[in-house]
């Protein structure tokens, strides 16, 4: 009896998370960058293939559990034909091609966003990452970013990035920010560096989700094609005030875009 | 037996009163402190401070939505006074000076630091409240006390903190809203901390001359010898230049 009970549980459990995966009961939000489609089919792509697997898996677990979990008595086990080597051998090459396949078949949506260049219009923000808040930065007009001295950063003068206005001719005109807007239909290209530690950059309407690393400024571009307004997290728990760290990202029309810009100018 | 237990009474009640004319002397003799009064003036107009963007924590943004508030560096009152600097006695106590048992209030509202300079006598108690929806951090970056970073979760007890060294000024932050910054002055003696017109009085300050100095976290410090006399409140002034 136990047996058989074991092997009902299993299976409801199994078919009521296929149910909630097909019927995307709990979905990703909206998508609303140029390469996310192809980002969300691999998904899709992925699920597919491992769901087979995981009901399939789940199905022969509760059919043998109904079978032959309730029977008394000495039973005989069979070997795997070969013994354990060949087994581990069989194991290592089935969960191997699993994990190659999956990663040439993903590679694709991974490199159609890392491996292709920039857009050379694209509008470049340098975004700061650290403990707790993330600071974003335009080049201005002259659309040169000036030198960061992290040892000008100053909190009360509101000099996140550590620019000296007063000598770096590039620098006079950055516009530095506690929000990030940009324009609708426009590739953005964002440069992230960390002032302190491991962060993360994620917005999920954008299927983005990139790691700063310390030392490391790291490139990434995307377009987004809806406005709206949407919350940049961060994924890398970087201490205590980490449920905090976040920011937003605006997407406008290119008028309100211009407007927004010339007000943040102004504020400088 | 019982003639023993008369003079041990008889001494005690000697050596009481004794120490009660003592003591009421010491009062009276520490009693005739008068106050310096003075005003800081800024000699020129205070240079742009920039407006801070809450966006980040909306409940903060929402307090300042008609009137966004600026970065502390200057505040400059209507009438040329200069606010938030913190006049102390660098040289002439005795050191002897008892210390004020009033706590100090410093607090979080609005995502800024109320008051934005906060100077304390050292041993002073500070009461730093948090009134916030949200959780704050308070990070003092000290280096001639020990160093410490607690959370303020929002409707926590107020923390109570001291510090026992002089240190002018320790600068504290909040982590979780980089733009909130203040300083916290710890002096040995009276002080006294200019409001929006200037004015600042240094309460307690014993007859002696004196040397008082005016610091200002943009414009640096200042300073200016005064002879007090008994009975007679003393009053100064400073004048920072604008740079």
């Amino acid at each position: 009896m136990p047996g058989k009970a074991f092997a009902v549980v299993v299976a409801i459990i199994t078919l009521v998370i296929a149910y909630c995966v097909i019927t995307h009961v709990w979905w990703m939000p909206v998508d609303i960058s140029a390469h996310g489609p192809k980002i969300d089919r691999q998904i899709e792509e992925t699920i597919f293939g491992a769901g087979i697997l995981f009901i399939a898996g789940q199905l022969v677990l509760a059919s043998f559990a109904f079978l032959y979990g309730d029977s008394k008595g000495a039973r005989k086990m069979k070997a795997f034909p070969g013994g354990a080597k060949s087994l581990i051998v069989f194991a290592c090459v089935v969960v191997g091609v699993e994990i190659l396949v999956l990663s040439f078949v993903g590679s694709k949506a991974w490199a159609s966003v890392y491996f292709t260049p920039p857009d050379p219009d694209s509008l470049r923000v340098d975004v700061q990452a650290g403990q707790f808040a993330f600071y974003f930065r335009y080049p201005g007009p002259d659309g040169k970013f000036g030198p960061l001295h992290p040892e000008l950063i100053n909190e009360g003068t509101q000099n996140y990035f550590g620019l000296d206005t007063d000598h770096d001719a590039d620098s006079k005109d950055d516009i530095v920010t506690a929000g990030l807007a940009i324009p609708v239909n426009k590739p953005v290209l964002l440069t992230l560096h960390s002032k302190d530690m491991g962060h993360s950059f994620d917005v999920r309407e954008l299927r983005i989700q990139q790691d700063f690393v310390p030392g490391i400024v790291i490139p990434i571009h995307f377009t987004a094609l809806q406005t709206g307004k949407f919350e940049i997290v961060c994924t890398q728990l970087c201490g205590l005030g980490h449920y905090n760290m976040k920011a937003y990202l605006e997407v406008m029309t290119q008028a309100d875009y211009d407007n927004w810009l010339k007000q943040q100018a102004a504020m400088q | 037996m019982k003639a023993g237990y008369k003079v041990v009474a008889l001494a005690s009640a000697v050596l009481v009163v004794a120490f009660g004319l003592l003591y009421s002397e010491r009062s009276v003799s520490a009693a005739p402190t008068v106050q310096i009064t003075g005003s800081v003036k800024l000699d020129g107009a205070a240079p742009h401070q920039k407006p801070i963007d809450m966006a980040k924590e909306p409940s903060c943004a929402a307090v300042h939505k008609d009137k966004p508030i600026t970065t502390e560096g200057v505040v400059a009152g209507a009438n040329g006074g200069l606010a938030n600097v913190v006049v102390y006695i660098t040289q002439g106590l005795t050191g002897n000076e008892p210390v004020s048992t009033q706590s100090v209030e410093m607090n979080q509202k609005g995502c800024q630091y109320v008051p934005h300079v906060v100077a304390v006598d050292a041993g002073q108690h500070i009461k730093i409240v948090n009134s916030d929806q949200t959780s704050h951090n308070i990070y003092s970056q000290s280096t001639k006390n020990p160093a410490w970073n607690k959370s303020q979760p929002p409707g926590a007890a107020p923390l109570d903190v001291t510090w026992n060294n002089e240190e002018i000024a320790i600068p504290v932050k909040c982590n979780v809203h980089p733009w909130m910054h203040a300083y916290i002055v710890v002096v040995k003696g009276p002080y006294g901390v200019s409001d929006d017109s200037g004015s600042f009085k240094l309460d307690n300050v014993p007859p002696g001359t004196y040397t008082l100095t005016a610091w200002h976290e943009t414009y640096g410090t200042q300073t200016q010898n005064v002879t007090v006399a008994a009975g007679k409140p003393a009053a100064v002034s400073f004048t920072f230049k604008a740079k």
